[in-house]
């Protein structure tokens, strides 16, 4: 099984981030996926997680990820040392930012900036969704396109898949 | 059929549509909420035909939809937790009217201190008010619960309403791969609801009739055999459903390698998909272990539990429950089937997940680990508390 942790903000779309990939993964006949946010109130602005899990078989284990494939951050205020304590060994970070972090476990986007050019606000979670299918091969990266174009309103859905076309593409080199 | 990704509520929600009520009364509450709310777009876009009243409590959500039975009309309502016990006045109305409502439980904890999480100690301290009451495991069988439970209250010897449980938020919120069956296929399964038990304006009859204590028993022992009669509309609901959308399922309770094992846990609910992963890992180290998942509280599984737990060494009941100064209530049920069948192994008691606290792995291991001890015991999982009041002495 492969488990996905998402940090966000509440407002930053990091749950529909995590909902989108089990839901693009979930095209393919034979996959399993859980999706599903950190229970409780919801604030805008406050620190939030959400979860991702791809399986093969029915997935069980309806639990929180504590140990993560794959640790996808972003807001870069929300990264701190804890956030590789919870990567399974060989886990990595996707951290959305403008500074360099030298760890060969993070890998870093400057999703603001690609938001800014194509979406015309500072969301990222689709961003980080287009660095993910080129970082991890675990989704295609039409898939994502075609989940974000029947989910989403068509204006919205198509500045969004432009910027998931971008990253994707920064992120593949 | 297509293949969606939906949370628990809204898989619900979309097997409620199948079944075409047509009355639906509304009344908010978190874990519950999105199965309404959803409910109300598919009113709105057109795609179900039906009355949505928004009402002004959860006692006038169960009433309402009374009334609506009342002149046959098929109808639906959901509530959860405070909203359940704020409408408990109402369910054996319902029940004792015999109005075959469908009502979705999301299981919440109930206050103080006041929890919006999930446990399932709401719909367990109703199980004495007439209702069946099931517990879906994942979003998949929620939504077929939600067309089958139709079919079940309908049933012409069963007439009793139907309370389809989801464990809140671990199943109400969760988002998995949902099966959602075609309308044709679900009206080839479910037939127009058709009762005599309704009056008109040709045909008054009294809603809120009396019987004294002459005729009083009469009453409750039709509902007690309308509610057994449930057993025989859930079998043959499961054997339609299975021949026109192909999936099966397996009456009161589901047997996961029960068939050698030494060792089972008995429990409810979304947790059980853990157990079975936890079952599947003992067995590769070669350990006799299996789940029995009760499905149906009401009407309670009695044979099948005595069925499943007669060869085993020791048994173990996890509840999300806790009847306060004994123990969790479906561990008392299940060791009443035991007792009448004659089966006497030790069984122990498991209560955790109160109030939403999670239930690892770990824990669920550690529970097979004392079931090779072979003694009863009732304890609170995680906190080293026995029923008793005193501490566990290793925990």
């Amino acid at each position: 099984m492969k488990e996905i942790i998402w940090h966000g903000r509440g407002g930053q779309g990091a749950f529909t981030a995590a909902r989108l990939l089990g839901e693009a993964c979930a095209l393919d006949e034979d996959s399993f996926v859980l999706a599903f946010p950190s229970f409780g109130p919801e604030r805008r602005g406050a620190p939030i997680r959400a979860f991702t899990k791809l399986d093969s078989t029915p997935i069980g284990n309806r639990s929180e990820v504590a140990k993560a494939d794959y640790s996808i951050i972003l807001d870069d205020t929300l990264f701190s040392e804890k956030t590789l304590d919870e990567l399974k060994p060989g886990g990595k970070v996707l951290l959305n930012t403008k500074k360099q972090i030298d760890d060969p476990r993070v890998y870093t986007i400057d999703g603001d900036d690609i938001a800014q050019k194509y979406i015309g606000r500072p969301i990222t979670n689709t961003i980080l969704l287009g660095a993910f299918a080129a970082v991890s091969g675990l989704v295609e990266e039409e898939r994502i396109e075609q989940v974000i174009s029947e989910t989403m309103p068509q204006r919205i859905a198509e500045k969004n898949i432009k910027a998931v076309k971008a990253a994707y593409k920064e992120a593949a080199e | 059929m297509a293949k969606q990704v939906l949370s628990g509520n809204e898989a619900f929600a979309y097997g409620v549509r199948l079944a075409r009520p047509q009355v639906v009364s509304a009344y908010p509450i978190t874990p519950q909420t999105i199965v309404v709310e959803k409910l109300s777009e598919f009113v709105e876009d057109g795609s179900l035909k039906s009355e949505f009243i928004h009402v002004e409590s959860e006692h006038s959500a169960l009433s309402c939809a009374m009334g609506a039975s009342s002149v046959g009309a098929r109808a639906f309502t959901a509530t959860s937790s405070q909203g359940l016990l704020y409408m408990a006045e109402c369910l054996p109305y319902a029940a004792g009217g015999r109005f075959p409502i469908v009502m979705m439980n999301a299981n919440r904890s109930t206050a103080l201190p006041w929890n919006i999480y999930g446990d399932q100690r709401d719909s367990l301290s109703q199980l004495d008010s007439g209702w069946i009451q099931a517990y879906a495991e994942n979003a998949q069988e929620a939504l077929d619960l939600a067309l089958m439970s139709f079919y079940i209250a309908e049933h012409k010897k069963v007439s009793t309403p139907f309370m389809a449980n989801l464990d809140g938020f671990i199943l109400t919120h969760t988002y998995e791969v949902v099966d959602i069956p075609t309308q044709e296929q679900a009206d080839e399964f479910l037939p127009k609801f058709e009762t005599e038990n309704k009056m008109s304006l040709t045909e008054p009859k009294n809603l809120g009739f009396s019987a004294g204590p002459d005729t009083n028993i009469f009453f409750k022992y039709k509902e007690h055999v309308g509610i057994l009669n449930a057993k025989e509309a859930i079998d043959e609901a499961e054997r339609k459903f299975e021949k026109i959308f192909g999936r099966s399922y397996t009456g009161l309770t589901e047997s996961y390698k029960t068939e050698d094992a030494e060792y089972i846990l008995v429990t409810l609910g979304s947790i059980s998909g853990l157990v079975k992963e936890i079952v599947d890992k003992l067995r590769e180290k070669g350990e006799k272990v299996g789940l029995l998942r009760i499905r149906y509280m009401r009407p309670f599984p009695n044979e099948e539990i005595a069925k499943a737990l007669k060869n085993a060494k020791s048994a173990a009941v996890l509840e999300k429950d806790i009847s306060f100064g004994n123990e969790g209530a479906v561990y008392t049920n299940v060791n009443s089937a035991l007792q009448k069948a004659g089966i006497n192994i030790p069984v122990s008691n498991y209560i955790g997940g109160l109030g939403g606290r999670n239930i690892s792995a770990e824990e669920i291991e550690s529970i097979f680990d004392d079931l090779k001890t072979e003694e009863s015991a009732v304890r609170f999982i995680g906190i080293g508390g026995e029923a008793d009041g005193s501490q566990r002495k290793n925990a």
